[in-house]
């Protein structure tokens, strides 16, 4: 059981009343109302979190990026990357991820990333995402093409890490007359990338088609379960039997000493009025062309606010019911997190532990707690019930290095 | 729903894209192109000019009735198959009809094939970069307010799409995708159009709404200053969609352009 540390890195200070009342909190919302000032000082305090994190024997940082909104700081998580590499020692560096669709040039993304990898002795899992719909607005990134983007930029990322250069790349998106980047991955034969996601089911085939773990963000019990069975079902098609090494969960949970506490600080996980990334127009999220056409007919009616947001806005209280955020004291959170793993058997496992203004020192009361009681507690949970890692398992990094498949591999291409 | 009496509906196949036509009327050959957010089947502008003309009113591969070339991947890619379609159904001399967005296509035709068409008439086309303003860029807001956006006067859009349906909404998705595909960045406008204006041969009519809010009026300046025989007719009391607000007169200009000596 592999066990890792998360945070939005919200930037906790911005002014919320403003975002209710113009009406979005994301994209659109005037970069006027950052503070570099509170953006120095919280940068820095998240460094220190991680650092702190190790200390307490957290065993692993997850890290991502968002763009032109409050709820999330990172603008580049390898900046971040970078510095853990160099400034912690022992725990793995997971990247989920970086948008590949957003990279004009994938061959420097693969380069960056060698780096880190060789910086942190081998600590790097360069998770890849296909970035939210207000990314490739931000970005300026054709939405349409996010998918033939996410799926060529990591071909040829992973041909930088794995084929002998110089060669040419003539792809659809990126075309390049010499591809030799000097520095390579550390690991061999290349870093294990991972791939979150939370709702198209394009993306949880394309990763068991490669035999990549799929963390699934924050989802309930019984769509987790939905995504296992899509997962296995693609897996046993492709020619491998999945199990809990191709299987990661994120969840949202805060520990304190009471449960008090607990509870007060929970309730920040909803401080986007609920909504992952904050408050946008349904058209930023899912710009035409990015979401999967099997949602179309849905999405146009809440898109004109005639309908409903398909992913729901549940209240805090039926978040809490629904397994999605717990919170308490390691004592009563470690059984609720026992559930989980018994129901769903993953054995990667994101803690997701702070959000909003959640105040520096409870955030440090609760890395503590994690790293010292929960995680312990999850790994020995993880024993008894077999959910053994990627790296326990010495798992195919892909498909193509399966030594086990029942029949031609399909999708190794 | 389909185009109403006296006009046939046809497929044609050609560039490995099933394209959807409506035809009817004799006369001068009229080859009307629709905007960014399709075209309702039946207008009363499109009837207007079947009374004098033929018209032929292709939906745009990927747009309405016309399935999504999945390799098609530029404005002008759109702009050839209409060249080939003329030429398969040996339609000869015929005038262009761009609205808005299709204003920019009818300029690709024109400048790839100078000598080839009888008029060329441009109602707020999109295509160029406005000297002054932006163009409204769909991608930021919802499908209903785009459409709305296009219209001076409401009524006009009640008219023509009356409560509107699930399936128009999902209609205007796969428009808007299919606009992000081929016009993405820059959004709407080609950088070369305006260096090649200038070989067009045909006469050019430019139309403009005096409100409208998707296209800046500069943008129909610059054009009837870059297209070598050209004027520019302002309608009032009119947004974008000159010919769902302003069908008659839209039509009384063009026929009266059209048969202009």
């Amino acid at each position: 059981m592999f066990v890792m540390y998360f945070t939005e890195q919200p930037m906790s200070t911005y002014p919320a009343n403003i975002g209710l009342e113009v009406g979005h909190t994301a994209l659109m919302f005037s970069n006027k109302h950052f503070d570099p000032v509170a953006g120095s000082r919280l940068y820095n305090e998240y460094l220190e979190h991680y650092i702190y994190a190790e200390e307490q024997g957290v065993e692993g940082f997850m890290l991502n990026e968002h763009h032109n909104a409050p709820f999330c700081m990172q603008a580049k998580c390898n900046i971040f990357a970078s510095i853990l590499a160099a400034v912690t020692k022992k725990a793995k560096i997971v990247l989920l991820g970086n948008p590949l669709p957003l990279a004009e040039n994938p061959v420097r993304l693969a380069e960056e990333l060698a780096m880190i990898d060789m910086i942190s002795k081998g600590r790097l899992v360069p998770g890849i995402v296909r970035g939210g719909g207000q990314e490739s607005l931000a970005a300026g990134v054709n939405p349409a093409y996010n998918r033939e983007r996410f799926q060529e930029a990591h071909d040829l990322i992973v041909a930088a890490w794995t084929r002998q250069g110089p060669f040419r790349w003539e792809g659809t998106h990126y075309q390049h007359r010499v591809v030799n980047p000097w520095a390579v991955p550390l690991q061999k034969p290349y870093p294990r990338i991972w791939v979150p996601g939370v709702l198209s089911q394009e993306t949880i085939i394309w990763a068991a088609k490669q035999r990549y773990p799929y963390i699934a963000l924050n989802t309930s019990i019984e769509a987790t379960k939905k995504i296992w069975e899509l997962y296995d079902k693609v897996a046993l098609e492709t020619g491998y039997e999945a199990g809990p090494e191709n299987r990661g969960y994120l969840q949202q949970v805060h520990v304190s000493d009471s449960e008090e506490k607990a509870e007060k600080n929970a309730r920040q996980f909803l401080w986007m009025q609920g909504e992952f990334t904050g408050l946008a127009h349904p058209v930023w999220s899912n710009p035409s062309g990015y979401f999967s056409p099997a949602l179309r007919r849905n999405f146009v009616e809440f898109a004109v606010g005639r309908a409903e947001s398909p992913r729901g806005r549940p209240t805090f209280e039926q978040q809490v019911a629904d397994g999605r955020v717990f919170f308490g004291t390691p004592k009563t959170v470690i059984p609720k997190l026992r559930h989980v793993l018994e129901e769903t058997r993953p054995s990667i496992y994101g803690l997701w532990g702070n959000d909003g203004s959640v105040s520096n020192e409870d955030a440090r009361t609760c890395i503590r707690l994690l790293g010292q009681e929960v995680m312990p507690a999850m790994r020995e949970i993880g024993k008894e019930l077999g959910l053994t890692d990627p790296f326990e398992a010495d798992a195919p990094v892909h498909l193509r290095y399966s030594t086990d498949l029942k029949q031609m591999p399909q999708a190794a291409e | 729903m389909t185009a109403g009496p006296g006009w046939s509906e046809t497929v044609v196949e050609l560039a490995d894209v099933k394209l959807h036509l409506a035809r009817a009327g004799s006369g001068r050959p009229l080859l009307v192109l629709h905007h960014d957010i399709g075209s309702p089947d039946q207008l009363a502008f499109y009837d207007e000019l079947a009374s004098r003309f033929e018209v032929l009113v292709p939906h745009h591969p990927g747009y309405g009735k016309s399935e999504r070339p999945e390799w098609l991947r530029s404005v002008r890619d759109v702009a050839v198959i209409y060249q080939w379609l003329l030429s398969h159904l040996g339609v000869e001399r015929a005038s262009l009809i761009g609205l808005g967005f299709g204003g920019w296509i009818a300029a690709e035709m024109a400048t790839m094939a100078p000598r080839e068409f009888h008029r060329l008439v441009l109602v707020g086309a999109m295509g160029l970069k406005p000297p002054q303003g932006d163009i409204f860029d769909q991608a930021i807001v919802s499908y209903l307010d785009y459409a709305r956006a296009g219209l001076h006067n409401q009524e006009a859009f009640a008219k023509i799409y009356g409560d509107v349906t699930t399936d128009q909404l999902v209609e205007w998705d796969l428009c808007r995708e299919m606009c992000f595909r081929i016009a993405w960045k820059p959004y709407m406008y080609s950088q070369t159009l305006p260096r090649l204006l200038g070989g067009v041969r045909a006469p050019a009519l430019v139309v403009w709404g005096d409100d409208d809010k998707i296209v800046p009026r500069s943008a129909g300046e610059h054009y009837a200053k870059l297209l070598p025989q050209a004027r520019l007719e302002i309608v009032r009391g009119c947004g974008h969609c000159v010919e769902m607000e302003q069908p008659g007169e839209l039509a009384t200009l063009v026929s009266g352009f059209i048969d202009e000596n």
